[in-house]
């Protein structure tokens, strides 16, 4: 008994007191912070705010849970997931506007629209994120420099507050809750259902380059060089230096123009196995990666016909390969700084990755386009991103994060919050100084883990 | 006594004047019995419970398919927004009724209403369904009349109406949503259980009534599913995936078949839990 008590003890966080490591019943995909909470399942429209009936410790709306960080999360309170509200509402197949319940995921929306001819407007990394998050988080994709963000799509929704308001949001009609919505982290209500103008296509392949560079300024002439093509997106080796440092593949595509079959393919039937130990990712497999990454490439330009599957998701492929990652999970470190400072910066951090030592592999970079975020509080602007991810090593990746944290506000960027576990609260107000304005949308009885640490219990206006 | 009486009167009257359903025209033969290209038609599918998480999931893969539907549940909003959804992926034509199916005397101007706007019937889906909650049940008769209300004597009614239906036209399949609750009587949730016994059992004397006739009817017993329903129960989310349940439902229909167990590990894990002797069960907690 004593030592089942003390188990307890240790580890206050955890259901069970066996000595096996319990995860909580929804995790980011991050798997890092690990938070209890409670969570009910949105199933109807009218589900909400019903579901709020004895909730204690503030809700939150949730989808997938594919952001990294506790952005998704809520520690010891209310997740109201919206996964079962997914139903497809209305196609219009001449103007491509598709409305569905805000819970269906882009998976669902692909296998349906594809056979018919359309695609997604914009899409980010995974298509197994929801409507909803797809809105809430005002994600980006491959064609931010041409089409904007997600947002710029959404023709409208439904916004329903706890208190029982229904509000048909679009650019104008409750223009406010329309920009705090697209953006606003699940903070301003549920949406129940939203519209989306999706794009025609005539085949499901895409006409893929791939392009070898060199340094930061090749990444620059090929990024001038490409403007009018759609999809463009850069993998780079951060893990080496000198002469190799910051080389990559610059890989770019439109959808193809050549009609052909526009059958969905299969789904993805690789799951990964099991969660890797800690060590095995460490500078040395990721280096080996890294290399064996560039050099798949041998010569300095390629061209094919790629499916879309592997163009857009290539990680969809492996479901659940953030376990690769060890029990730790990791953390995701995305910025994007405006063209005044996206040379110097991007060098300045890309530095100090390589010097630390710490393995990363996935590290993108992009440039942002200037097409306007129709969101509030929209991460993207006008200049370079670059995302990176690291297994957790609490006293070595969180100082360097930190290090980077400060180092993005030093050249006037910003971090994405979908992809942040560890931003302060100052640096939040800086990298967001219309946050005060926001708050003003949320919804009270509404907030998240990452609400509450960067504004520090302040954020409810 | 007063309800034996009423209800060997009912009896009489039934049996007296045959009543058929209420149909305002004659409708032609079912399709599934007749040509070999009927496979390639829009099949005529009745769902009777449409917004049940399993009715609708199966009624997505019959949308996706083009097939016909006429859908039947209690609650406007949320019917309207499954029969979009179901429109929207492709069903040829989908008519809808809202209707508390527990009120059994209005069935047959329902039922006869639906085969009209069908045009006949290939298929009846009866799902309509509710879990209760079995404390309450314990405590209060009337909660537990409710259960077997909905789950049994509404759907014995339906099937009646149904099975003479199809019988007479020698064509049809009923697919009905029974569960494994109804394989043995356990503490946590008998009443439930009970009711779906009652309607397994039923199930099983109208087939050996009316297959002979060419009616093909089709006992579906679900172990525990991720759904609206379950929602909040312990280990839901190791329930199995609705999606994939529908999946398997919709294929046994296809193929015919007296009992589909879903997930099939349930008919095994049922056929252990039956065998074990009541002197051991009942000291068990299940």
């Amino acid at each position: 008994m004593a030592a089942t008590d003390s188990g307890s003890s240790t580890q206050p966080s955890y259901k069970a007191s066996d000595g096996k490591h319990q995860r909580p019943a929804f995790e980011s995909w991050g798997r890092y912070p690990e938070y209890e909470a409670d969570i009910r399942d949105l199933h109807w429209q009218s589900d909400f705010p019903h579901a709020m009936e004895g909730v204690h410790n503030g809700a939150l709306p949730v989808g997938m849970g594919r952001s990294y960080g506790d952005v998704c999360l809520l520690k010891d309170g209310t997740l109201l997931r919206t996964t079962g509200m997914d139903r497809l509402l209305a196609f219009d197949t001449t103007t491509g506007l598709l409305t569905a319940e805000a819970g269906v995921t882009l998976a669902q929306i692909l296998d349906f629209a594809v056979p018919r001819g359309f695609f997604l407007p914009v899409t980010p990394g995974t298509k197994y994120v929801t409507l909803g998050g797809a809105i809430a988080n005002d994600i980006h994709g491959k064609n931010h420099h041409i089409a904007g963000t997600f947002g710029n799509h959404v023709t409208q929704f439904e916004l329903v507050r706890s208190d029982g308001a229904q509000m048909l949001c679009t650019p104008t009609e409750n223009p406010d809750f329309y920009a705090a919505t697209i953006g606003g982290m699940g903070l301003t209500g549920v949406i129940t259902w939203a519209q989306v103008r999706l794009k025609p296509i005539v085949s499901r392949m895409v006409d893929y380059q791939g392009i070898q560079f060199h340094g930061i300024d090749e990444f620059l002439d090929l990024t001038q060089q490409s403007q009018s093509i759609e999809y463009t997106v850069s993998w780079i080796d951060v893990t080496s230096t000198g002469k190799n440092f910051a080389r990559g593949i610059f890989m770019q595509g439109d959808h193809s123009q050549v009609p052909a079959p526009l059958k969905v393919s299969s789904k993805p039937k690789l799951v990964f196995p099991m969660e890797l130990p800690g060590w095995a990712l460490n500078g040395t497999t990721v280096g080996l990666f890294n290399t064996l990454f560039f050099n798949k490439q041998i010569k300095s330009r390629v061209s094919t016909l790629q499916d879309y599957e592997p163009f857009f998701y290539p990680l969809d492929a492996v479901l659940k390969w953030n376990k690769m990652y060890g029990k730790r999970g990791l953390l995701q470190f995305q910025y994007a700084i405006p063209w005044e400072y996206a040379r110097e910066g991007t060098i300045a951090i890309l530095q100090e990755v390589a010097k630390s030592g710490l393995a990363s592999f996935l590290a993108v970079l992009k440039a942002f386009g200037d097409v306007p975020s129709p969101g509030m509080m929209s991460f993207p602007k006008p200049g370079i991103t670059l995302a990176l991810d690291f297994p957790i090593k609490p006293e070595k990746s969180f100082a360097l994060f930190d290090r980077l944290a400060a180092m993005t506000h030093e050249f006037g960027g910003r971090l994405y919050p979908a992809k942040d576990a560890r931003m302060t609260a100052p640096q939040f107000r800086a990298f967001y100084p219309q946050w005060e304005r926001f708050a003003r949308y949320k919804d009270r009885a509404l907030t998240s883990s990452f609400w509450e640490r960067v504004t520090e219990g302040e954020g409810d206006r | 006594m007063s309800a034996v009486v009423t209800h060997s009167a009912q009896t009489l009257v039934l049996n007296s004047s045959e009543p058929t359903l209420p149909l305002r025209r004659a409708v032609p033969v079912t399709s599934s019995s007749s040509s070999e290209g009927a496979a390639m038609l829009s099949r005529r599918i009745l769902v009777l419970g449409a917004t049940s998480g399993i009715a609708e999931a199966c009624c997505r893969l019959w949308a996706e398919r083009g097939e016909t539907l006429y859908l039947v549940a209690r609650n406007a909003d949320k019917l309207a927004s499954v029969a979009a959804d179901l429109r929207t992926r492709g069903a040829a034509f989908v008519e809808t009724a809202v209707a508390d199916l527990d009120n059994t005397s209005a069935h047959p101007e329902l039922l006869a209403h639906a085969i009209n706007a069908l045009g006949g019937l290939d298929i009846a889906f009866v799902s309509l369904g509710t879990l209760g909650e079995q404390p309450k049940a314990e405590r209060n008769f009337n909660d537990a009349a409710q259960i077997i209300h909905t789950n049994f004597v509404a759907a014995a009614s339906l099937l009646t109406w149904l099975g003479n239906y199809c019988a007479q036209r020698h064509a049809g399949t009923l697919a009905v949503l029974s569960s494994v609750a109804g394989d043995r009587g356990r503490k946590s949730n008998y009443v439930y259980g009970s009711a779906k016994a009652g309607l397994s059992a039923f199930l099983s004397g109208l087939r050996n009534r009316i297959d002979r006739d060419g009616v093909r009817i089709m006992t579906i017993k679900p172990g525990p599913v991720r759904t609206a329903m379950t929602q909040g129960m312990k280990g839901q989310e190791k329930f199995a995936d609705v999606n994939k349940v529908a999946a398997t439902i919709v294929k046994g229909i296809d193929r015919g078949g007296d009992i589909l167990y879903v997930p099939g590990i349930w008919r095994l894990i049922m056929l252990v839990i039956r065998t074990v002797p009541e002197r051991v069960f009942k000291k068990t907690n299940l």
